[in-house]
């Protein structure tokens, strides 16, 4: 089964050492458009995340207090996006609302990255028994229906904070990745470098950490990108059901209380909207560097120039 | 035949943990189903003495008197013979199974038709845009849709709302699954309507599930356009839609039928966020609903029928690959 469900393009041709040409992922991604637009995209979150005041400049003091404006105002030069039924602008709150959606999906992303590293590659590396339990646990993981999973644990966790999101999230997010890293970590088992380092007697960890790891840069870091996208669709829709904490200050949360308000039908569609745009965006910028990896790493999926590739296949 | 055996082994245990887990994720919680239960029927006023409460909380496998062990065999012995229990929320003594027969048609119908679209049309435009490498469609298909994929479900719908079923003069319902007033019956008026009201949250969901398809049916494609038996037809001089076609789509399309297998599955959870925004009384806005209320019984039923429902898929998804891929079969 695990073998069915790898997906086959991001798994082949990836086994390249990289060695030497150092600089050579940047270069990269500085030429692959897609790449360059993901990477763009996610600075300016960064950005955002790190000093909301500097998009904000007008704004001091705590954008969630209540009454500042008056409530419900439409967009306009002083309010960009309106403000909320009660009174905060929503600009600013969009702003501010960075933060909390940006961690949510760096850490659980990584989290899950992390948990799909350990047991993808211990069961590739030691095999036998271990493999048999640790891809059997994996196929689990993976077919069972994650949305309704996080819900379950969402309401039984009593509607969560941050940390219960976050923990939801990881636990639920590993599967796939652990699935490509054991694909890819068999077919090295056998590589003569690993066969070296084993006669040289290094001890386990040290072959897993410096010999095996590095060869999975690129393929750890796409399964992160997608971890962290699954991440953020998956947050924020969870906030907007209303199973985030709903006084924290993120796009879901922003989501919510607009559906709340039932902003759209009663005519404040940016409201409604604006969060929204705001995850899909995130998502986009994941979304974009997960596949300019893939195309960085299989050259046969680039974009063609169009003079050549008419001849190609023809 | 060792191959299907321990493909129906997997089936069981996975089953066996989905059921376990939905055992013990309740009891391991914070929130326990006897006070909401209590705190519900206070607050309809029906005060229920702890016989009562016990009674009702026994039937769903939460017996306060027996041990852990015991109700944990008890409530398997329930699950596999469909006694799922009562609903403990806005239905208050509802049986589960009639609430989830109630709502299960509208979900396979909606997002049913709605999966196998995206499956089937965007198989076909990454058969196309693979096979024609530097065409048009190849250059504008992956910009485009790595977008599309990544848009939340209920960002679209939200969008879709506010496009084309906002305001007086609306285009489209934005709400429920049919005009209010009709019956439910074999008319032209209420088909109409029933489609009508399916136009929204079945194109939000085609928009965004087709992209995944078209880039990994693309991506496979040409994975497989560069294997040997693929140059060997082309050497043989065979007609270009049957290497299209018999040769390399039939190859490039086992990889991604796993996946179909468990979007059809997912199909009986519903778009969640899509039924919620639209109000489409299924599955997945009963699962909201049952979120909501805190109905345990409920929901606890819903988790185990989209469990089920995906590994049946991924099961019979496992028998077509044995049949259609000889690879499998000598695997064993």
């Amino acid at each position: 089964m695990t073998t069915t469900l790898v997906d086959t393009a991001a798994v082949t041709g990836t086994v390249h050492p990289r060695k030497g040409r150092r600089g050579g992922l940047w270069r990269a991604i500085l030429g692959n458009r897609k790449a360059s637009v993901g990477l763009l995209l996610f600075l300016l979150f960064c950005l955002a995340a790190a000093f909301p005041h500097l998009f904000v400049p007008w704004s001091h003091g705590d954008p969630q207090a209540v009454g500042q404006f008056p409530s419900e105002l439409h967009p306009s030069l002083q309010h960009w996006m309106g403000t909320t039924q009660l009174g905060q602008d929503i600009y600013t709150e969009l702003i501010y609302g960075t933060r909390e959606s940006l961690i949510i999906a760096l850490i659980a992303g990584a989290g899950a990255t992390a948990l799909s590293v350990i047991i993808g590659i211990t069961a590739a590396y030691l095999g036998g028994a271990v493999d048999d339990v640790l891809s059997m646990f994996t196929g689990i993981f993976l077919v069972l229906p994650t949305f309704p999973l996080i819900i379950v644990l969402a309401t039984y966790a009593g509607k969560g904070s941050l940390a219960v999101v976050i923990v939801v999230l990881i636990v639920t997010g590993w599967a796939y990745g652990a699935n490509q890293l054991r694909a890819q970590g068999l077919s090295l088992r056998n590589r003569d470098f690993l066969e070296s380092a084993r006669v040289r007697g290094e001890r386990r960890s040290y072959i897993i950490t410096f010999e095996v790891l590095p060869t999975m840069v690129s393929l750890i870091l796409a399964s992160f990108l997608g971890s962290a996208l699954y991440a953020v669709l998956t947050a924020a829709g969870l906030q907007f059901l209303g199973l985030g904490d709903s006084s924290s200050l993120s796009w879901g949360t922003m989501l919510y209380w607009a559906q709340n308000q039932s902003a759209l039908l009663s005519g404040y569609p940016v409201w409604a909207l604006a969060p929204g745009l705001a995850v899909a965006l995130l998502g986009v910028s994941f979304a974009l560097l997960n596949y300019a990896f893939d195309e960085i790493s299989n050259p046969a999926l680039r974009p063609v120039r169009r003079h050549r590739g008419k001849r190609a296949h023809s | 035949m060792r191959y299907l055996l321990r493909r129906l082994g997997f089936f069981v245990l996975t089953l066996w943990a989905a059921m376990t887990l939905n055992f013990f994720i309740p009891h391991l919680m914070p929130g326990s189903p006897a006070q909401v239960l209590k705190a519900k029927l206070n607050h309809s006023g029906r005060i229920a003495s702890t016989d009562q409460i016990n009674a009702l909380l026994a039937s769903f496998g939460f017996d306060p008197h027996a041990g852990l062990m015991s109700q944990y065999f008890t409530y398997l012995k329930d699950m596999v013979t469909f006694n799922w229990g009562v609903s403990i929320g806005d239905s208050l003594g509802a049986n589960v199974t009639t609430l989830i027969g109630q709502a299960l048609p509208w979900t396979l119908g909606l997002v049913g038709v709605a999966t196998i679209m995206a499956f089937v049309i965007g198989t076909l435009v990454g058969i196309v845009a693979g096979w024609r490498r530097g065409g048009l469609l190849d250059g504008v298909v992956p910009p485009v849709f790595v977008v599309t994929s990544a848009l939340p479900y209920f960002w679209v719908a939200l969008l879709a709302i506010a496009l084309f079923a906002d305001g007086a003069h609306a285009l489209l319902p934005n709400d429920g699954n049919y005009d209010l007033g009709l019956k439910e019956e074999w008319s032209l008026q209420f088909i109409g309507s029933v489609l009508k009201h399916a136009i929204l949250p079945a194109g939000t969901i085609l928009l965004t599930a087709i992209g995944g398809w078209i880039l990994t049916m693309r991506n496979n494609m040409i994975t497989t356009l560069a294997e040997d038996y693929v140059r060997m037809a082309r050497a043989k001089g065979m007609s270009s839609r049957r290497i299209m076609m018999g040769y390399a789509a039939r190859n490039a399309f086992l990889p991604n039928l796993s996946g179909f297998a468990m979007s059809l599955g997912y199909v009986i959870a519903g778009t969640i966020l899509v039924e919620y925004v639209f109000n489409y009384p299924g599955l997945g806005h009963m699962f909201y609903l049952a979120t909501a209320s805190t109905d345990y019984p409920l929901l606890q039923a819903l988790f185990m029928l989209v469990t089920f429902a995906v590994l049946v898929c991924v099961l019979l998804c496992d028998f077509a690959v044995f049949l259609l891929d000889p690879r499998a079969r000598a695997k064993g």
